[in-house]
């Protein structure tokens, strides 16, 4: 079976676990929305704060979401010594951290939908340039998808999986928080040029964690 | 016969403790070996690093010709290991498990079918794996293990949690093994049962294997010695 046959059966295989379980739907999403609920509350909407800070809010709101996904995605392969049965099935390592990874992506992308039209609606922002939105939102998914696959599966074995990963993580995704947030500005503001800078460092932020984790992750997976 | 698995020396540390503290033991093809011993004499650790799961720290081992201690995943995809737990998904069916294992190890979807039905588990194929009772778990688990169609298979307690028609199917399973060109190892401590399809035994005391390669037990007597002795060792 070649790689990429690899990397899809991994990535059915969470997603179908995802879409029987509905943990993204019923725990994840519901989680972000608040999240993006409690902004409103806690900052004023008539003053036009919201409509300025709406990029950095929606991008903390799906990392805090994101940080959900990956302990999850992790957590199945805990039950029922699943990640033994992972390292003998024999698939390429490198398969197994892009289907997971894949995965988590896929849901993110749906979180992101949501909470884009969740922010669009609670804090009045105008989508003005799509192109640069979804282009900053598709590399900046594909970075945190990558680091939360790298650094769960480093916890992955561990009883404080739930703590640590938080504290591995969010301090890695900081150049993703940054790029993403200067992007979604532009996007959202008159200089739809200055976002693409942006994008091309979360583009690169994401080729490099995603060549690091189909190099270390087979051996992260038996250590782990 | 060719040498399915050959360790010499074999030392495997869990923590600081010697799970395995200098083993040798040789298979041959076609073979099946049961290893006896009591609780904590090695027998999980040796069959988890025969499959991989856990490191050689010292000595030497070639399972199905791959080393050991310089590729551990080489021999993996032809070996089948029953172990404690199923390695399944609880939010996948019986049918999705089998069929990720399988394709995993490159093997047919039509094939897993087949190997559903051998171990009575074809009216089960769209239950969740959580909604599963322990012994419909455990024949899942074989299941799994014999969808890869593995040249090694390696059975750890197998007969537990299963009923009757559970263990005449595995039962059904170790002695069709040879025929079917396949090498078992099973650890057990249903030692009547399991010795009747065994055509040799190993025994583990404290992390080593007492008759591995130049003495195989000639009796069940000696065997049962063994044991007891450990026992009263503690």
């Amino acid at each position: 079976m070649n790689l990429w046959r690899e990397v899809m059966l991994v990535a059915g295989k969470d997603l179908r676990i995802e879409a029987r379980s509905r943990v993204t739907l019923y725990q994840v999403l519901p989680f972000g929305l608040i999240v993006v609920l409690l902004f409103a509350f806690a900052l004023d909407p008539s003053r036009g704060v919201l409509a300025r800070v709406a990029p950095g809010l929606f991008w903390v709101a799906v990392l805090l979401a994101a940080l959900l996904a990956v302990s999850r995605s992790f957590q199945v392969e805990t039950e029922n010594a699943a990640r033994d049965g992972l390292r003998l099935s024999g698939l390429d390592p490198a398969a197994v951290f892009l289907g997971k990874a894949g995965a988590i992506a896929v849901q993110l992308a749906v979180l992101e939908v949501a909470l884009g039209a969740g922010v669009a609606f609670l804090y009045d922002v105008e989508l003005r340039s799509v192109g640069l939105l979804v282009a900053a939102a598709v590399a900046a998914t594909a970075g945190v998808a990558a680091t939360g696959t790298l650094y769960g599966v480093l916890a992955a074995g561990l009883r404080v999986r739930e703590t640590l990963v938080p504290l591995l993580l969010l301090p890695v995704v900081a150049p993703v928080m940054l790029g993403a947030t200067r992007a979604w500005e532009a996007g959202l503001g008159r200089a739809a040029s200055d976002g693409w800078p942006w994008v091309a460092l979360l583009a690169l932020f994401a080729t490099l964690y995603t060549s690091i984790g189909m190099l270390a992750f087979g051996s992260l997976l038996e250590e782990a | 016969m060719p040498l399915v698995v050959r360790l010499r020396s074999a030392v495997c540390l869990l923590g600081r403790f010697p799970a395995l503290a200098g083993v040798d033991l040789d298979v041959e093809a076609g073979e099946v070996v049961l290893l006896s011993g009591a609780n904590g004499s090695g027998k999980t650790t040796l069959l988890r690093v025969l499959a991989g799961l856990h490191p050689l720290h010292s000595g030497t081992g070639v399972v199905l010709g791959h080393d050991l201690s310089i590729d551990r995943r080489g021999a993996r995809r032809a070996i089948g290991l029953l172990g404690h737990e199923t390695g399944c998904y609880d939010d996948l069916t019986v049918r999705e498990n089998l069929r990720f294992a399988a394709r995993a190890a490159g093997s047919d979807a039509a094939a897993s079918d087949a190997v559903l039905e051998r171990v009575g588990l074809s009216a089960q194929g769209d239950v969740a794996h959580g909604r599963l009772s322990a012994g419909q778990r455990r024949r899942l688990a074989l299941a799994v293990a014999l969808a890869r169609n593995p040249r090694l298979l390696l059975l750890d307690e197998p007969h537990a949690g299963l009923d009757a028609a559970g263990r005449a199917v595995l039962d059904d399973v170790v002695a069709a093994a040879p025929s079917e060109d396949r090498t078992v190892l099973l650890a057990s401590h249903e030692l009547d049962r399991t010795r009747a399809l065994a055509g040799r035994e190993v025994v583990l005391a404290g992390g080593v294997a007492r008759f591995g390669v130049a003495e195989p037990p000639t009796s069940q007597t000696s065997a049962a010695k063994a044991e007891e002795e450990e026992v009263r060792a503690g």
